[in-house]
């Protein structure tokens, strides 16, 4: 199968987008500043990045609450409306089939977001599980999702937008926000530990705002950001990524996902398996205290015992020095334990930190 | 993308200066530095060190990935630009003035191309991605 496009696919390639095949998607990695710029724009003025990858699924009907109930680890039985909630969704061996964020539009609708990797995976496993008056619909290929992020995004956005459109608090949404006449969904939310929106919008809205927003954010020193800088700023933030920090056999109380996980609901898909699985290995933070960067993937020594293996690992570049997250045994994770990485043979010295590694002060 | 005429090139993308006949900067070309994205990390061999034509002697890395660094000469490592472990970026700045090392007393040498070959062997490789 030959990789699919966003609808911003042209303009990527307009800007000088460098374009790499990424969960069944050509998307840009970078564009000409390249990602140490696009990550300092995000976390110093503003970045806009196209993640029109991503997947959108909706879940409806009087009986909607009682499927998430049972599909997710999280609690949805008092959430608000507008309001968006992380959650993990398991498999019954405890591992994490996907991670995803929930919006509640009314009280028999949610409009949930899923990784781009495992939207057919996941859509599957919720048909297969779905239950009394409920229908879940693959929205995917309908949606467009621009994620403006940064300290001026909301005056960015402002500029385009009536401001008191705008959602206030972190983790709410507007499911009826407009922009130049355009219907769409803007939520304060984001994937880069920095201040920022994500707007939901038609798919053939999305190249008119996108043009729009860059335009608006001249002035602001806002730039297009890439998938690459996407990467860096998650983990700078150390939000953790389907595939590295969590997968089909880790477990989300493993990945450090506790406040998702609500083992005090009655039954959920995974909760026998979660506790059966107990937490021996946990997500750690790694600092690098030697020369070198880790990468995921690399075996962990302490004392010359194999104590874990990295997930992710990069140059950070606000933080300006090399860093990582790991799972290992539970007897090596406190901060201030020090260990090696075996770097394609070569040991390179790290030390457990505690997580985020960054976390900003514009709220 | 510019490749200069006076140097020489191999296809691993490491370009060569020659001081005089058996001694040569080495360092990495413009398209090998566009092609990484931005470098944070330089691993460098040490002053003494030998060095085999079309063996690894050093590794870059990028915010994204790590590459080795091919030696084009068969030698001995006569200085090592110290100053780019400090700054990597500034192959990405200049990647025809942060040579990573000179080499002497170089015995061999891997296939060497003219900026002109080089140029269209990096234009092939293009196409092929």
């Amino acid at each position: 199968m030959s990789e699919l496009k966003t609808p911003l696919y042209e303009a990527h390639m307009a800007l000088g987008g460098k374009i790499v095949p990424f969960a069944g998607y050509l998307m840009p990695v970078q564009y000409p500043a390249g990602v140490i710029a696009e990550h300092m724009a995000v976390r110093e003025k503003a970045g806009l990045f196209d993640v029109s990858h991503m997947g959108e699924i909706l879940f409806k009907g009087p009986d909607a609450t009682a499927n998430l109930q049972t599909l997710l680890t999280n609690d949805f039985s008092s959430m608000p409306l507008n309001k968006a909630r992380y959650s993990v969704m398991c498999n019954e061996e405890g591992g994490c089939v996907d991670d995803l964020i929930v919006y509640k539009y009314s009280d028999e609708a949610y409009f949930i977001v899923v990784n781009a990797a495992n939207k057919d995976k996941d859509f599957a496993w919720m048909q297969s599980h779905c239950f009394g008056k409920a229908t879940c619909t693959d929205i995917s290929d309908t949606v467009g999702l621009l994620a403006l992020q940064g300290p001026a995004a909301r005056t960015i956005l402002s500029k385009v937008t009536d401001a008191a459109m705008l959602p206030t608090s972190y983790f709410t949404a507007n499911f009826h926000g407009e922009i130049e006449g355009k219907t769409c969904m803007i939520s304060r939310t984001g994937y880069t530990g920095e201040s920022g929106y994500e707007l939901y919008l038609a798919a053939e809205d999305t190249v008119a705002i996108w043009n729009l927003l860059l335009e608006a954010g001249k002035e602001e020193g806002l730039i297009p950001c890439g998938l690459g800088a996407r990467d860096t700023l998650r983990l700078e933030a150390a939000m953790p990524l389907y595939g590295h920090e969590m997968d089909d056999t880790i477990s989300p109380l493993e990945a450090g996902l506790d406040f998702a996980v609500k083992l005090q609901k009655a039954e959920f898909i995974g909760k026998k398996g979660i506790l059966a699985k107990g937490k021996h290995r946990t997500r750690v933070g790694l600092k690098v205290t030697g020369k070198g960067i880790i990468r995921e993937h690399m075996d962990l020594y302490a004392d010359n015992i194999l104590v874990g293996h990295t997930t992710s690992g990069t140059f950070a570049p606000y933080l300006n020095h090399p860093l990582g997250m790991a799972l290992v045994d539970v007897a090596y994770s406190e901060p201030g334990t020090g260990m090696e990485a075996d770097v394609r043979g070569r040991r390179v010295a790290c030390q457990v930190v505690s997580l985020p590694f960054y976390k900003t002060s514009n709220k | 993308m510019h490749y200069p005429e006076q140097l020489k090139y191999v296809k691993t993308h490491e370009w060569i200066r020659f001081l005089d006949e058996t001694t040569a900067q080495i360092g990495i070309t413009d398209y090998a530095q566009d092609t990484l994205g931005d470098l944070v990390f330089v691993n460098l061999p040490e002053e003494g060190d030998e060095v085999t034509a079309g063996e690894a002697f050093g590794d870059v890395e990028s915010v994204k990935a790590a590459s080795d660094v091919i030696s084009p000469v068969s030698g001995r490592v006569k200085s090592v630009n110290i100053e780019l472990a400090d700054n990597p970026g500034a192959i990405n700045e200049d990647a025809y003035g942060a040579w990573f090392i000179t080499v002497d007393n170089i015995t061999d040498t891997d296939e060497l191309f003219d900026a002109e070959a080089y140029a269209a062997l990096v234009e092939e490789e293009k196409s092929r991605t």
